[in-house]
């Protein structure tokens, strides 16, 4: 084989129609992996959902980035090559198509057609041209007339719909124009000099005015599309943006200080704007210029375009109370932090680390009796009438009310271990009793499980933690228990000894508690007494538990400095409460509890910026493709032929298109009847 | 010979309408001209030329579809009625019997959905008795299910202002809404070619997919609540919606439509039911002019959803999975496309990938809500 031929046959495979609509299939089912995984997530999710072994094959093949990966890329870059190809082997036959009229056609050609007709004539060519040419014209065909042939014939060669062909190319072209523009736009320039080793995307997290030259980019550079989120008060002059599990720092020929950050709600509390208050100092001018950005409603400065794209805490400052959960003293002290800064706490010669990670000043939350449990039992007919009127009517079903402020933190102890916490400002109202909320989790895609601190009577969290306070403290508990056996054994007659054995028991059942909560008094239950008995024990112990409880509560209230507490239903409730929550405090993993008692709120703008050359060259290209496809769908080529042939005194009529369709026949049917009239009269 | 008549020379678009097709005309822009006069100092720009290419675009469609100028009439009357009757109260819904039991839009589309069940009873019975009176209620009832479902979200568009002037906007806004208007551009699609080609026993078939439609819907209705007015979220709260999401269900409801044109090709080319059936080379035809259709407008919709992008996110194309699954839709019947008219296929082949297509679409559709998530964020199951 010639090298020619070799290389005319890669030319033909590109430009073929087979390849090209085997590369749509195979750009479809590559698109398709994308959508199925999901892309540009941290690293450490990948790792954790494919494990350590498939992880590093997939990054291989680039399967968190597809649609930046180098043979998506390729593939892209085949069509576009394939496409130019075939426009560039039938562009210059489809223009001939249009322009040319086939007036060259012979009677052998015509005659090979399957719509065609002879009519006969007696009139001479003259008498018939005028009729004809003006029925041609009428019905939208240009024509064209040849000399008189040899054989003394003569041609009329009309043709309708040329536009056709024209549609092909601008489809063509259009899709080329789009993918060419797409490629700009796309990181390829990037992606070459990385290939190239001349640009390498930072991997630590440091100071982005620490981050090396090699990655970053230079404000010159021609398109990019990248992140910042800026707090209030604060500017920003670059963005990033992420390149597989590393980033680049882009700089911007311009500074942008967010002055506010606002977000407007609906009176349902959803959420009905973001905007943000911007000042932009150009670099090089010193210009400075004041502008509102918001969703749907974009800045576009020195060739870049700013959009409203997200939000965060921007380092709400929190003052906070901390409550020790097992400590035997009644000792609060106070933290202070911001969001995404990191505080210590010592605790007992345990050091933790407090990283703040996020602030809400409000939390719309459906609080409806129902809200969780929709399924009702009601008659079909009753279900139906429920759901006529107005798409409004069932909205006051939702009982959708602000919760107030919250905020979430990591507390991390010194091996690194560290879990979630998630606490609102406010006390809530469940079944009927005030509780301040504490979420924990020890993974981010865990649901938060709260713990419920009760409120005293005076609306605080003090009395339960004094009542705490006294259980933790062994010298407390033994006084509590005798206090309890005290009180307990007052009616009855009293029997110092029963009186102690009631103050140990007691003890021993507060020291169980304070060990592991109901779950140690339980194991306990469960080895120590027998199995019969084990439900009346744990009523006895629950009881004493209780009235023990109780007393500690009286006690650590004094000790406090509190007046005691009234022995009442609420107090009870509030008892049996407070020892659930000692109990589940087992399960909370922190040892303390952070109270927010004061915040300045910061906000902070999610901004994205591009700069796309790209996109008018994908608009233009898009103009190009939708004419070209109605072009190609709604004009129909028509070609129809009338050679006169005095001699023989008839006319061959021939009709042809390029697109067989009912209507052709039907438009074949119509003209060969009105052209007999107009001939053969 | 039967075609005796010469051919009229075809006649500048003016001439062929008649003075119904302008009293129509004058309607449609007295009613745009109200509501611009009324209404447009509360429009941007943008939205204004919305208004007037929605007026001209229904002037071209009744001129060159007569029957639409009927619905126009019906839905408008309608929708009055359950204006006036409104009274700028929402809570006259729940007591006022004409909204209550008709023209509240919940109402209306619980009409819709009877409507387009007895019409699928119809369009069976037609087939299955070969009865021409079946076949012509069953249209009937599907012309009626299409006007109670406009008339239905014109009322929803007035109840959203109802409920607050902010939260007031066109319902084709969530999955609710989109699958209402699927129902209704769909049923026009089969109606427009059912008119011309004469070809209604493929009602029948389009008649599934729409009761699928609607089940998804009741479903969506009674067991989700989605039917709940809800405000727009901030990325929604654009005038690029009223064009984008209309030409997608174009492009989807011509799809689906293919497709059901796709099913009984395949039984008439199987030797099944072929007197029963349109012939095959009807519904060949048939197939190709929907899925063009879809494709032509579905191109558009990309476009513009691109565009909107452009201005909502800060790019036009970011591979979201809703996006991404646009393209593949796209890219397969680009390849029909060419398979028919550059390779000349036809056939089974064809017919087989039309019913393919189908499901496609539906994961664009419906499927990249259920499963993947991204930017869209109109509805999630
Ligand atoms: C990105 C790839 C391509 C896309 C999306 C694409 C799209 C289209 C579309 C939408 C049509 C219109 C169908 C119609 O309305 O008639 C069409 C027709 C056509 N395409 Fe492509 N095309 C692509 C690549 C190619 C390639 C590589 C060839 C080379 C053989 C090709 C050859 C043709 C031809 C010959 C026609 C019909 C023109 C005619 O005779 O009317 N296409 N294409």
């Amino acid at each position: 084989m010639t090298r020619r031929a070799h290389g005319s046959g890669v030319y033909e495979l590109l430009s073929s129609m087979r390849f090209a609509v085997s590369l749509l299939t195979v750009l479809a089912i590559a698109s398709v992996l994308g959508t199925v995984l999901r892309q540009a997530e941290p690293y450490p999710n990948y790792v954790e959902q494919f494990g350590q072994f498939w992880f590093p094959v997939f990054e291989a093949l680039s399967l968190y980035d597809v649609y930046h990966a180098t043979w998506f890329v390729i593939i892209l870059a085949f069509l576009v090559a394939s496409t130019a190809l075939c426009i560039y082997r039938n562009g210059p036959l489809m223009l001939r198509e249009m322009r040319s009229f086939r007036e060259n056609a012979t009677e052998k050609s015509l005659l090979q057609f399957t719509h065609r007709f002879e009519f006969a004539s007696g009139r001479t060519t003259d008498e018939l041209l005028n009729p004809v040419t003006s029925y041609l014209a009428q019905h939208g065909f240009r024509y064209r007339l040849t000399d008189v042939r040899a054989d003394a014939s003569r041609l009329i060669a009309a043709k309708a719909g040329s536009f056709h062909r024209a549609g092909y190319l601008f489809t063509h072209v259009g899709i080329v124009v789009i993918c060419i523009g797409g490629l700009i736009d796309g990181n390829l320039p990037l992606k070459i000099l990385q290939v190239a080793g001349a640009r390498v995307p930072e991997t630590r997290d440091i100071p982005q005015s620490q981050v090396p030259a090699p990655s970053r980019l230079s404000a010159r550079n021609a398109s990019f599309r990248g992140n910042i989120t800026i707090p209030e008060g604060s500017s920003a002059d670059v963005v990033f943006f992420n390149v597989g599990d590393g980033y680049y720092v882009q700089e911007l020929p311009f500074t942008v200080a967010l002055k506010k950050f606002y977000i407007e709600h609906y009176t349902t509390g959803q959420p009905k704007d973001f905007a943000s208050d911007v000042i932009v100092q150009d670099k090089s001018t010193g210009q400075v210029s004041e502008h509102t950005i918001r969703v749907n409603h974009p800045l576009i400065h020195d060739g870049i375009a700013i959009y409203q794209a997200s939000f965060a805490d921007g380092g709400t400052r929190m003052t906070l109370t901390g409550w020790p959960l097992f400590s035997g003293r009644i000792a609060s002290f106070t933290l202070t932090g911001a969001v995404n800064q990191v505080a210590q706490l010592k605790n007992a010669d345990v050091e933790y680390r407090v990283e703040f990670s996020d602030f809400r000043p409000f939390n719309v939350e459906n609080l409806s009796e129902n809200a969780g449990s929709r399924v009702e039992v009601a008659s079909v007919s009753k279900r139906i009438l429920a759901q006529l009127g107005s798409g409004a009517a069932n909205m006051s079903g939702k009982d959708l009310r602000n919760i107030g402020p919250s905020f979430q933190y990591r507390l991390r102890d010194a091996q690194g271990q560290a879990r979630e916490y998630h606490n609102y400002m406010l006390p809530l109202e469940l079944d009927g009793r005030w509780y301040l909320l504490s979420g924990v989790r020890s993974s981010p895609n865990e649901a938060f499980r709260y713990l419920r601190l009760p409120l005293d009577a005076d609306g605080g969290i003090q009395g339960h933690m004094a009542l705490r306070a006294m259980l933790f403290d062994s010298e407390a508990r033994r006084d509590v228990a005798r206090r309890f056996a005290q009180n307990a054994a007052r009616g009855e007659a009293a029997n110092e000894t029963m009186r102690e054995r009631l103050a140990e028991s007691a003890e021993r059942v507060l020291d169980l508690f304070t060990r592991g909560g109901f779950e140690a008094v339980a194991d306990f239950l469960g080895k120590a007494v027998p199995e019969s008995e084990q439900e009346k024990a744990a009523q006895v112990y629950l009881k004493v538990l209780e009235g023990a409880a109780f007393e500690a509560l009286q006690l650590g209230r004094s000790r406090g400095g509190l007046p005691p507490a009234i022995a009442d239903e609420g107090t009870a409730f509030f008892v049996r409460d407070s020892l659930n929550a000692v109990s589940d405090s087992f399960h909370f993993g922190a040892p303390v509890y952070l109270q927010l008692n004061r915040y300045e709120e910061v906000k902070a703008s999610g901004l994205q910026m591009t700069r796309s050359p790209g996109k008018s060259i994908v608009y233009a290209g898009s103009l190009f493709l939708v004419l070209g496809v109605f072009a190609m769908f709604y004009i129909r080529e028509r070609r129809l032929w009338l050679l006169v042939k005095p001699g023989a005194g008839t006319v061959l009529f021939a009709m042809s298109t390029n697109r067989p369709s009912p209507e052709f026949e039907r438009e074949v049917a119509l003209h060969r009847v009105a052209l007999a009239q107009l001939i053969e009269a | 010979m039967e075609l005796t008549h010469a051919l009229p020379a075809p006649q500048p678009l003016f001439r062929r309408l008649n003075w119904l097709d302008w009293v129509y005309a004058a309607l449609v822009i007295a009613g745009a001209g109200y509501a611009l006069a009324r209404y447009g100092s509360h429009m941007e720009g943008y939205e204004q030329a919305v208004l007037i290419g929605a007026a001209g675009a229904l002037t071209g469609l009744g001129w060159h579809w007569k029957a639409v100028r009927v619905l126009l009439a019906v839905i408008t009357v309608g929708a009055l009625a359950a204006i006036s009757l409104y009274q700028g109260d929402l809570a006259r819904a729940d007591h006022v019997f004409g909204l209550k039991y008709f023209l509240s839009s919940q109402t209306a589309i619980m009409w819709m959905s009877v409507l387009f069940a007895l019409a699928t009873l119809a369009y069976w019975s037609a087939l299955v008795g070969r009865s021409a009176t079946a076949g012509a209620l069953a249209s009937a009832l599907t012309w009626g299910a299409v006007a109670m479902a406009l008339v239905g979200l014109l009322a929803r568009w007035y109840e959203s202002y109802l409920i607050s002037p902010d939260v007031g906007h066109i319902p084709i806004s969530n999955l609710y809404e989109v699958f209402v208007l699927f129902c209704i551009i769909t049923s026009l699609l089969h109606l427009y070619y059912e008119a011309r080609y004469g070809a209604r026993q493929i009602g029948a078939f389009v008649s599934i997919v729409i009761m699928a439609a609607v089940g998804f819907l009741l479903w969506y209705t009674f067991d989700r609540g989605a039917h709940e007015i809800q405000p727009l979220v901030p990325a929604l709260q654009s005038w690029w919606m009223k064009i984008h999401v209309p030409a997608n269900f174009v492009g989807y409801g011509a799809f689906s439509v293919a497709a059901m044109v796709a099913v009984p090709y395949l039984l008439v080319k199987g030797g099944r039911f072929t007197t029963a059936l349109p012939p095959a080379d009807v519904m060949d035809d048939l197939m190709y002019k929907l899925i063009a259709i879809g494709f032509a407008f579905f191109t558009i919709a990309t476009i513009l959803g691109a565009m909107w992008a452009a201005e909502a996110w800060g790019g036009y194309w970011s591979w979201d999975p809703k996006e991404t699954w646009a393209l593949i839709v796209w890219l397969n019947y680009a390849a029909w496309l060419h398979m028919r008219l550059i390779k000349g296929l036809r056939g089974p082949v064809l017919a087989w990938w039309a019913v393919i297509g189908l499901f496609v679409t539906l994961f664009a559709f419906l499927g990249v809500n259920m499963f993947l998530s991204g930017l869209h964020s109109y509805g999630q199951l």
